[in-house]
């Protein structure tokens, strides 16, 4: 710091001339803008706002100055390194935003290339239809009831009507539990979870059954001896064909589309009378396949209509013999495949894809179906 | 039953130009699961023509052809080369001339051949689709039968669709044109003229003397006698050619007749050579080791069960399933009685699955045959006998008739429309109930409902209107009597007939009206649960399939198990898919590790797989399962017996994995799944369902002794839920694993039921942390997680959370130790640790160490 200087007519002090206070400030804002990178910005700092600059040391000599003189050429100068600073800030905000743009230019990836973390997994699509059809009874506000697979004869087949000698027994053919006569078998079909729902619920009872069976068909590209079935039951006062016909529509339109049905056709199952077929409207032509060579369709043989399953009244014996009382209430009842489902609604050709735990055909659903 | 067209039409007057399609799509809306309509693809012309000349033409290769020229009502004679010699000129022939496609696609064209154009050719039975007509050559018709010219496919029938119908248990009738005839006659609204409608000429006593000695399993026994036929003579072409069309080859007239009319009325009959019955014929249970030859030549064991037909020499036939060889008919047979009976279906039932012998006969009287048949069905195959083969029909006729009438049942007349929950009105029900053979009356008036109509309190619809049934006029809420036909024993509850009725109405025309179900509660916990943990597999890489559940003592012995090891305990199957797979699956890996095996096999060595299903437990004492009536809810202690009597079913998770985990990459090397994966996959299990098991080191095949981790929860010593870890080599190599391979079972079911009921939260401390780190030397075999419960336990409840984040052996620490690094969290709810605060802590946690493993603090 220099002290005052009394030597010198404050009027010729020269750096505090208003013309080289403005000479001053443009050479620094002119040396800012023409730095080209941030290290020529900070050499530039420093030679035009540093302890040396032109700048700070004629603000060094407003103290020479008469008090009467200082008030000006402290404004003036005060003026100058404002836009001096404000100079050097914004090329500043310029040159980084120039360099960090560089910088991340160099640091670009191919961000197409692989990672080591696992890739998700897969669900079994029979899982998965399962689940979707649990989703759709359980928003209409059913439960979903579950049961052995090892299962008492007795529920089996005696509880749901189908007597010892009936040849509706003989017609599942049914893997028996050792020792013979020991009453007990691979369940069937889901059916004996229907059995078990009336004896331990009262009514009303809506339930959706998914679930794994058994019957004694070799493998190949339709059967197998081990499959997935769901079926659903509701016993409750005043209960119609009317209401299974309700419930199947709704069924088809939440697995297959707006638009579609179901139909009926008269058959014969020992658990319900009367009972009938049940026929999905074919989602793919919608029928207009039909007597239209020109338009075949694979999904349902031109037929406009895909076989699904069965169903029907719940034949009042069986409501008997699981102690609901007939005189008040009536239900339905109905059953499908999960393979057949999955085969004609997720094109699915061969059986054998479904059960052999091959991680392909999983991987080819992941978590949808 | 496959049914043609043509015997149908006989029966009902099917509309003209109404094709075997149709009729299958009608019969399949009335309820008759028509599987195939076989459509012919035979197409002419095909003509009658009449030989006029031929001359007979000897060939090199030894044969002799017939050059023919033929009157087929042309101006010029037809030539044909015919290779057949059993024809004379004169005769009436069949003539299938180019252009014409013969049945199998046999297209015709003029060709040259023997030195001859033959334009077109002489057809023989087979050719026509006929079968074998034991003539060795061409078709001969009768004379005056046709006139040359004419259409021969018209004449014989030759077009024909046949329907192909799978005949559900309740429609026993159906197995008859008789039957499908009447559905057919219902269908298309027409009359039917039943073919069991006809003369009876037999007097109803003095046939072949005939004793019934069980009137439950036998009700009807009718016997004919035919004397005098030519049992050598050829069946008529006609009744070959629908003996053909149904499936059944023509053999003798005898049988032939007897199976004729069995397809066309439904009930089986049998035939005996009247010279080879000897004394009275006696309808009885079998004696213990009685024997008998039967039509197959096998000789069977009876059982005392079976129902048998005797004569003086003993068994004749095993009834209502098979004949017996001694007493069959044969072409020396002159005198042939005819049996016509009805059975008890149950005891044919048995019987058939006894001897594994399921006959045409059988399966008809295991599904009922109207018991009003025998006599008529008797009096059929005489007539066709006396018209057939010449014979005497005997006006004696045998009628053992102990069958009851029908029972009516009485039912609200508007049942139908209650149960379809449409307006069927009450005169619709009473004609759809008149046309499937029921007859209506007004019940009396202190008649009641029958049991088992469900909803019977229900209100009346106002739109089943009224009726008049007979005098009287039935509203919906009055009860009608109904007596179902002697055809259909399935009529016997209220809902049978109100099946029928809807069925006729239509169940096209049943409204659709999705019903309200009372407000449920969605999934249940344990069902969300097993969601959760299948996600969480499946965000971890993991990817789910299925297998059997079948296994043996092979896969326990791959997965070395030891001898006595309970899981080789098994539920065992009386009749498995595979001798080598009787058991039920104890374990998931013994069919996990199976399919392991199957996609290594197939490439996929990189493997990360999971399943989950039910294991079965055989319970230390093993019980029959009762089999409770039906007429009644069973009672709770029975109910209890039958889920008592079950193997414990619990729902388990299995995990394999093997290869790498990581692949090989840009990045480096890939990693491969170990045995810390595999314990990882587990506690990544328990905590999707919110559980924290305890983890110890155990030895358990099929895992690696040193590489098993024991789950448990509920403390150290609580219920064991499973094990993870790598498994064994000799595991590995007995399932064509690749090393190292490794493997995870829980108890899904038990961890899933010891999840929270619900989570409280806790508020947390938002004052600083204070970290330290801690170095414990300690003997190599001390689990490292018994020494982090140490050290929680001594750090108190200053302890946020503790972290192992080394582990060092080497020549520092000493031979039989190890080096556990562990990273503790200080933090106070409710101020700013200080430091001599934090050491304390720190300290007592070391202490704990100190105390229970000797451990030593490692400095620097
Ligand atoms: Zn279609």
């Amino acid at each position: 710091m220099s002290g005052p200087n009394t030597d010198y007519d404050p009027v010729e002090v020269t750096p505090l001339h208003a013309e080289e206070v403005e000479r001053t400030r443009d050479e620094a804002l002119t040396a800012f803008t023409e730095a080209a990178d941030l290290a020529a910005l900070q050499e530039a700092k420093s030679t035009h706002l540093g302890d040396k600059s032109p700048i700070v040391l004629a603000n060094r000599e407003i103290g020479a100055l008469p008090p009467q003189a200082r008030k000006e050429a402290g404004q003036r100068i005060g003026a100058a390194r404002k836009a001096i600073n404000e100079g050097f800030a914004s090329r500043l905000t310029v040159l980084e935003a120039e360099h960090e743009e560089q910088m991340l230019a160099t640091e670009r990836v191919d961000v197409t290339l692989p990672w080591h973390t696992p890739e998700l997994g897969a669900r079994h699509p029979l899982s998965l239809i399962s689940e979707q059809v649990a989703d759709v009874f359980t928003a209409l506000g059913w439960d979903v009831a579950e049961g052995p697979e090892v299962e008492a004869e007795w529920l089996n087949f005696d509880a749901l009507n189908f007597q010892p000698d009936h040849p509706a027994r003989q017609m599942q053919d049914t893997f028996f539990v050792e020792p013979a006569g020991s009453g007990k078998v691979l369940r069937t079909h889901t059916s004996p979870v229907q059995a078990r729902s009336m004896l331990s619920r009262k009514p009303p009872i809506y339930v959706i059954c998914p679930g794994r069976v058994f019957r004694t068909d070799e493998l190949d590209a339709t059967h197998t001896p081990v499959f997935y079935q769901v079926e659903g039951l509701v016993v409750d006062e005043g209960i119609t064909l009317a209401h299974l016909k309700g419930t199947l529509d709704h069924f088809v339109v939440s697995m297959f589309g707006e638009g579609l049905e179901a139909r009926l056709r008269p058959n014969f199952f020992p658990f319900t009378e009367p009972s009938a077929e049940v026929d999905l409207k074919c989602f793919v032509c919608r029928g207009a396949s039909v007597g239209n060579p020109d338009r075949p369709c694979r999904t349902c043989g031109s037929e406009g209509w895909i076989e699904w399953g069965g169903c029907g009244v719940v034949n009042p014996r069986v409501l008997q013999a699981n102690g609901i009382d007939t005189d008040r209430y009536s239900g339905f009842a109905f059953g499908m495949g999960l393979e057949r489902t999955l085969m004609f609604r997720n094109g699915v050709e061969d059986m054998r894809d479904m059960v052999e735990g091959d991680v392909r055909f999983s991987r080819q659903f992941g978590m949808e179906i | 039953m496959r049914v043609p067209l043509s015997w149908l039409r006989e029966y009902v007057d099917v509309p003209a130009g109404v094709t075997g399609r149709d009729v299958g799509e009608k019969l399949i809306r009335a309820g008759l699961e028509v599987e195939t309509v076989e459509e012919s693809d035979l197409s002419g012309p095909l003509v009658v023509g009449k030989v006029l000349t031929f001359e007979d033409e000897p060939q090199k290769n030894g044969k002799t052809i017939r050059w023919c020229s033929l009157d087929i009502g042309k101006d010029e004679p037809q030539w044909v080369v015919c290779g057949a010699n059993n024809f004379a000129v004169g005769d009436l022939v069949v003539v299938v001339l180019p252009g014409a496609v013969l049945p199998g696609g046999f297209a015709i064209s003029a060709r040259k051949t023997y030195g001859h154009v033959s334009n077109g050719m002489i057809c023989s039975s087979q050719e026509l689709g006929l079968g074998d007509d034991g003539t060795h050559g061409i078709v001969v018709l009768e004379p005056g039968e046709a006139t040359p010219g004419d259409d021969a496919i018209e004449l014989l029938a030759l077009k024909d669709d046949v329907l192909d119908i799978a005949v559900t248990p309740d429609r026993g009738y159906c197995l008859s044109i008789r039957g499908v005839a009447r559905e057919a006659a219902t269908a298309y609204g027409v009359a039917l003229k039943d073919p069991a409608e006809l003369a009876l000429d037999g007097s109803g006593a003095g046939g072949y003397p005939v004793r019934v000695d069980d009137a439950e399993a036998c009700s009807v026994f009718v016997t004919r006698t035919v004397t005098g036929i030519d049992a050598k003579a050829l069946s008529p072409r006609w009744m070959q050619k629908r003996l053909l069309a149904s499936g059944m080859r023509p053999i003798s007239i005898g049988v032939d007749v007897a199976n004729y009319v069995m397809l066309e009325l439904g009930q089986p009959i049998h035939t005996y050579d009247k010279a080879r019955l000897s004394g009275e014929i006696v309808v009885r249970r079998a004696n213990a080791g009685e024997k008998l030859m039967t039509l197959d030549d096998q000789t069977r064991e009876l059982d005392i069960e079976d129902l048998l037909i005797t004569d003086d020499s003993g068994a004749i036939g095993v009834a209502g399933v098979m004949g017996g060889a001694s007493t069959e008919i044969s072409e020396a047979t002159a005198d042939v009685v005819i049996e016509a009976a009805h059975f008890d279906p149950i005891v044919i039932a048995r019987a058939s699955r006894r001897h594994k012998l399921s006959s045409e006969a059988s399966r008809r009287f295991e599904r009922e045959v109207d018991p009003l048949l025998p006599r008529y069905a008797a009096q059929r195959v005489a007539d066709l006998l006396r018209e057939y083969a010449g014979g005497t029909i005997l006006p004696e006729e045998t009628v053992v008739d102990t069958h009851p009438l029908p029972d009516p049942v009485t039912l609200r007349a508007d049942h139908a429309a209650r149960v379809a929950g449409a307006p069927i009105t009450l005169t619709e029900t009473v004609r759809h109930l008149e046309s499937v053979g029921c007859t209506v009356e007004a019940a009396a008036a202190d008649a009641t409902a029958a049991p088992l109509a469900a909803g019977v309190h229900a209100p009346v619809l106002a739109e089943v209107g009224t009726t008049t049934v007979g005098a009287a006029n039935v509203q919906g809420d009055d009860l009608l009597t109904v007596t179902p036909p002697s055809w259909r024993p399935d009529l016997r509850d209220p809902n049978d007939f109100a099946e029928e009725a809807i069925r006729l109405f239509g169940f096209d025309n049943v409204p659709s009206v999705l019903p309200a179900a009372p407000g449920g509660q969605g999934l249940t916990v344990s069902q969300k649960r097993r969601r959760k943990v299948a996600t969480a597999l499946v965000g971890a890489g993991l990817t789910e399939v299925v297998s059997y559940p079948f296994t043996g003592e092979a896969d326990f012995d791959a997965m070395g198990l030891p001898a006595d090891d309970p899981r080789r305990t098994t539920v065992k199957l009386v009749n498995p898919i595979s001798d080598e797979e009787p058991s039920m699956q104890t374990t998931l890996l013994a069919t996990l590790l199976r399919t392991a095996e199957r996609n290594v096999g197939r490439g996929a060595t990189d493997l990360a797989i999971f399943q989950t299903g039910l294991v079965f437990l055989p319970k230390a004492e093993t019980k029959p399962a009762p089999l409770p009536s039906v007429a009644h809810r069973p009672s709770d202690a029975e109910i209890q017996s039958l889920y008592d009597a079950l193997p414990d079913q619990p729902l388990h998770v299995g995990v394999v994995l093997t290869g790498l985990l990581t692949p090989t990459g840009w990045w480096g090397k890939g990693r491969p799944a170990g045995w810390a994966d595999a314990v990882q996959i587990a506690r990544l299990i328990s905590s999707a369902v919110g559980v924290e098991p305890v983890v110890t080191n155990v030895e358990l095949a099929p895992w690696h002794p040193g590489r098993c981790a024991q789950f448990a929860i509920g403390g150290p010593d609580g219920k064991v839920v499973g094990h993870a870890g790598e498994l064994h080599p000799k595991v590995c190599q007995a399932f064509g694993l690749p090393t190292r391979s490794s493997a995870v079972e829980l108890d899904l079911e038990a961890l899933i039921a010891a999840g929270p009921e619900s989570i409280t939260a806790h508020p947390f401390s938002s004052y600083p942390v204070a970290k330290e780190d801690v170095a414990l030397i300690v003997a190599a075999d001390v689990p490292a997680a018994d020494v982090q419960a140490a050290l929680a336990e001594g750090a108190g409840e200053l302890l946020e959370s503790v972290r192992l984040f080394d582990v060092y052996t080497g020549e520092q620490i000493g031979e039989g130790k190890k080096s556990l690094a562990f990273a503790l969290r200080f933090r106070a709810p409710d101020r700013t640790l200080k430091e001599n605060e934090v050491a304390d802590a720190r300290q007592a946690a070391v202490q704990v160490t100190v105390d229970r493993f000797n451990a030593v603090q490692r400095v620097g």
